[in-house]
């Protein structure tokens, strides 16, 4: 489906008759069944990628076909109602969150205006307490006495195929971003409930390509964007050349390197496509310049983690690579790359999952002496902490006035914001290495931040109104800053937010692009023996690196 | 149309209560057995709720991190909104239980032309919720006069700053707690029907307990400022201190008033532990809340963490793409068996 001309989304997205514009719908949100079109789902998953995942040891992804959501008939398998309900049934035992959160809702509707999707589209669905009901009301109708005794009159309803429908449409409609748990008076965090619906809808084969393949590409190649070996090292070698090319200063970097003191590791995307690719430049000056003893690996060559938007057992599978590779190697602890989701599993998950990591040892940097006991069971630190603590002990000669044609703002992503607290770090660093960058609106930041609109593998080009839509909010903070402060940079710390975030600003805020922190590192630092390569600024004067590491030599 | 039932079922509650109470002997149903059951229920489904709760593990360390977390030394911890220490969880969880912090942080979003969206602070509700729970809360406490006998100092002093917070409006003194609820409720029921989010979620599960405590509210108002004998007061708390010493008697006639209030009071303690309203104690048991964001520092435990579950091995990696990798010169663990001389 075309995207619709940026005229007519700003219109619809305002006077489109829509709860969020104020034309209340006149039937009930159970007598509104979800109605598939092209353009309003991400495509199913191919048969051979759930067929993979489903032979491989401790995963189940069971019912593999073709099938399309916009046909009737969904080949579900015959007792499907019965696998959802015992599934249901499981993870209320097995997740303490889960049943508060069925429980705890009062329905106040603090949530319902704090969703980029609701924001955008308006569906009453995506207010995050009726995604919640989504569930909610059969959880009511089979688990609870109200409802086994007062049915709808109680708020349930039978699990029907209808239902499942609704279940696929909004659990896809959903980022995890949190953004509602903040708000929430019990702190209902609606990611957990999305979590269980895509689970649940795996147990009968329902799943979109755009999350399978990446996690089938992760597990069989190491990276979810299906680089061989060779090929992932050809990309990394590459950008070393482009960052001799610029700077003069030759890199020396290791694959699959035994013995190394650091194992780094970084979302595959990063050495892959623009802007991440200079994002990757930036760690790999950083790294030659303070001589980090250190190696990639192109076994565990992802930071990203497609299995946190699948379930709880291809996350930790996928996941898994990471100590096993440490320990291969024989490193002494990680350090992880700009990465939202990838951050929210190694914070949150990794540890619990695949840990202890015990023959590791605490990270200390190497440079300054610093110990990171804020990651003494994980043995996992974050690019950004790892940097700012180099700044800060004056380990780095840095001149921001190379990033002199960056005016920037920053976008907190939201893992890594409202799921492991990195806010000022990144911000730290932006201070250090841009002569001037400027804050969006206290309320689209920190805590607060807006989702890039794509994330939980939402980022696929058929669903592209939906995810211009859903990132309005954030666009509309940058244009807000754009206005008044002529930013022309956003800059993040996450991997889908350099895909998805570029195609945002394309479409709401042209000319203005997307780089990560540690591209803007990378152009302020000054390295020994450097020799860097001149260029033509946007006057068309010559000058050294006018565009940083995307100067074009 | 939800709230036209729920509107119903309480007036048939009242209704029950009211024929029901009129019938010679009913009085006991209404006024010892009924109570007893209820707070036999109201008990044992709360504890049963809590139990159930925490028979489910919590797997993962997920808190909701609404600040700077703890990190380097130099970059300041926010300590309320993203703590590490028991101290700071306990400090978070009380503001949280107390003062409503989340909904404080409450903001309205609005669509403008442009388009542009726009937020702005919106602390009705939290005000809102604050007064109909406090008022509540207090109203509670000072009912256990009705109940105790003698009444401690303590409990007289709470009923006197209740009733001396307001102007004294003839006899008997008004108390500030009635008007409070009242306006809370009031406000959270408009609030519904205006507010068209929540009255698009809204469900007969959110008006019921809401006419449910308005007609008890109600009811009790009506008994202490109008249709009061200073009879009935007597022989009321006759019977609730005999309810409290589990020797309750019904010595005279107390006006069908009473007995509306009692059961109305009472199907709300036995619709509580089966409803929305164990938010209550749900509360505390929020992961997302109750958490230290200290996962990195410390290894959380899943009691069914999978030990089975492992990587695609690093082995079966390399011999698929071994040949490629000797080739690129990447270091790999088994080399390559020898060519055999091609004849």
């Amino acid at each position: 489906m075309a995207l619709a001309k940026l005229e007519q989304l700003s219109k619809s997205v305002v006077q489109g008759p829509s709860l969020a514009t104020g034309a209340v719908p006149t039937k009930d949100w159970m007598e509104t069944p979800a109605i598939f079109k092209e353009g309003n789902f991400a495509y199913p998953a191919k048969q051979e990628k759930v067929e993979y995942l489903d032979s491989q040891d401790g995963l189940s992804f069971p019912n593999a076909r073709i099938w399309s959501p916009d046909e009737d008939d969904w080949k579900l398998p015959e007792n499907w109602q019965e696998t959802i309900l015992k599934g249901l049934q499981e993870r209320l035992d097995k997740f303490r969150s889960l049943k508060i959160f069925m429980d705890c809702c009062v329905r106040c509707g603090a949530c319902a205006d704090k969703c980029h999707f609701f924001l955008g589209t308006g569906d009453p669905k995506n207010m995050p307490v009726l995604r919640a009901e989504l569930l909610r009301s059969v959880y009511r109708n089979d688990f609870t006495l109200a409802g086994k005794l007062f049915g709808k009159m109680a708020g349930g309803r039978e699990m029907t195929v209808g239902v499942l429908k609704e279940w696929f449409m909004y659990s896809y409609q959903c980022t995890e971003c949190r953004r509602c748990s903040v708000f929430c008076p019990y702190g209902i965090d609606t990611a957990e409930v999305t979590m269980m619906l895509r689970e649940l809808l795996h147990l009968v084969g329902i799943g979109i390509n755009w999350i399978l393949e990446p996690a089938s590409n992760s597990n069989r190649t190491g990276n979810h964007m299906g680089l061989q070996p060779h090929t992932f090292k050809d990309n990394v070698d590459f950008l070393a050349e482009d960052v001799e090319t610029l700077t003069g200063v030759k890199i020396n970097h290791s694959f699959n390197r035994k013995g190394a003191e650091v194992l780094f590791i970084t979302p595959s995307a990063d050495v892959f496509a623009e802007p991440g690719l200079y994002t990757a430049m930036g760690y790999l000056a950083l790294f030659e310049q303070i001589g980090l003893d250190y190696t990639w690996s192109t076994y565990a060559s992802e930071g990203g983690n497609f299995g946190l938007f699948t379930n709880n057992e291809l996350m930790k599978k996928l996941n898994a690579k990471m100590f096993a590779e440490a320990k291969r190697l024989g490193v002494k602890y990680i350090i992880g790359g700009e990465c939202g989701h990838m951050w929210r599993v190694v914070h949150q998950y990794m540890d619990t999952m695949n840990g202890p990591a015990d023959f590791m040892e605490v990270p200390r940097s190497p440079i300054t002496g610093t110990v990171f006991e804020n990651a003494r069971s994980t043995k996992m630190i974050h690019i950004s902490e790892f940097t700012a603590d180099l700044i800060k002990h004056g380990k780095i000669k840095l001149d921001p006035s190379r990033n002199k044609h960056v005016k920037a703002t920053f976008h907190d992503s939201c893992n890594t914001a409202r799921a492991m607290g990195l806010m000022d770090e990144p911000r730290y660093i932006l201070d250090h290495v841009v002569p001037d960058w400027v804050e969006m609106p206290e309320n689209t930041i920190r805590e607060q931040t807006f989702c890039c609109g794509s994330g939980t593998g939402l980022n696929t080009d058929e669903i592209m109104e939906l995810r211009m839509r859903a990132g309005l909010p954030r666009a509309n903070a940058v244009k807000h800053v754009i206005d008044k402060h002529d930013v022309n940079m956003l800059s993040c710390v996450c991997a889908i937010d350099r895909a998805t975030l570029s195609s945002l600003m394309g479409y709401w805020n042209p000319g203005c692009d997307v780089c990560g922190v540690s591209e803007l590192v990378g152009n302020a630092l000054v390295m020994d023996n450097e020799k860097r390569a001149m260029g033509y600024d946007a006057e068309g004067n010559e000058s050294e690196l006018p565009d940083g590491l995307r100067t074009m030599v | 149309m939800k709230y036209a039932f729920s509107f119903l079922a309480v007036l048939a509650l009242v209704l029950i209560a009211w024929l029901g109470s009129m019938i010679p002997g009913m009085q006991y149903l209404f006024g010892v057995a009924i109570p007893y059951l209820a707070i036999l229920i109201f008990l044992g489904g709360f504890v049963y709720r809590v139990v159930q709760w925490a028979k489910s593990p919590v797997p993962f360390s997920i808190p909701t991190t609404c600040g700077q977390g703890k990190s380097l030394d130099f970059i300041k911890q926010d300590k309320l909104d993203c703590p590490t220490k028991t101290s700071e969880v306990v400090a978070r969880m009380f503001l949280e239980i107390f003062a409503f912090r989340s909904l404080f942080r409450n903001t309205k979003s609005e669509l403008h032309e442009g388009p542009k969206i726009t937020y702005e602070s919106s602390r009705w509700l939290w005000l809102a919720a604050l007064l109909f729970h406090y008022s509540f809360l207090v109203i509670i406490i000072r009912h256990m006069r009705l109940f105790l006998n003698p009444v401690p100092q303590w409990l007289q002093f709470l009923d006197f700053l209740d009733a001396g917070a307001m102007l004294q409006v003839g006899a008997p003194l008004l108390y500030a707690s009635d008007l409070a609820i009242l306006a809370g409720i009031l406000f959270l029921f408009g609030r519904r029907l205006v507010n068209r989010n929540v009255r698009y979620i809204s469900l007969a599960n959110d008006y019921f307990p809401l006419f449910l405590i308005f007609a008890i509210a109600a009811t009790g108002i009506l008994m202490r400022y109008f249709l009061r004998t200073d009879i009935d007061i007597i022989n009321i708390k006759e019977l609730l201190v005999g309810l409290v010493t589990l020797s309750p008697v019904i010595n005279a006639e107390i006006g069908s008033i009473f007995y509306i209030h009692v059961f109305l009071v009472s199907a709300l303690l036995i619709y509580f532990p089966f409803s929305k309203l164990m938010h209550m104690g749900g509360v505390f048991m929020s992961p997302t809340r109750n958490m230290a964001n200290d996962s990195r520092a410390k290894r959380h435990i899943n009691p069914w963490n999978d030990p089975s579950i492992k990587p695609h091995s690093y082995a079966g990696y390399e011999d698929e793409f071994r040949e490629f990798m000797v080739d690129a010169g990447i270091p790999v663990e088994k080399e390559l068996p020898p060519k055999k001389d091609e004849e």
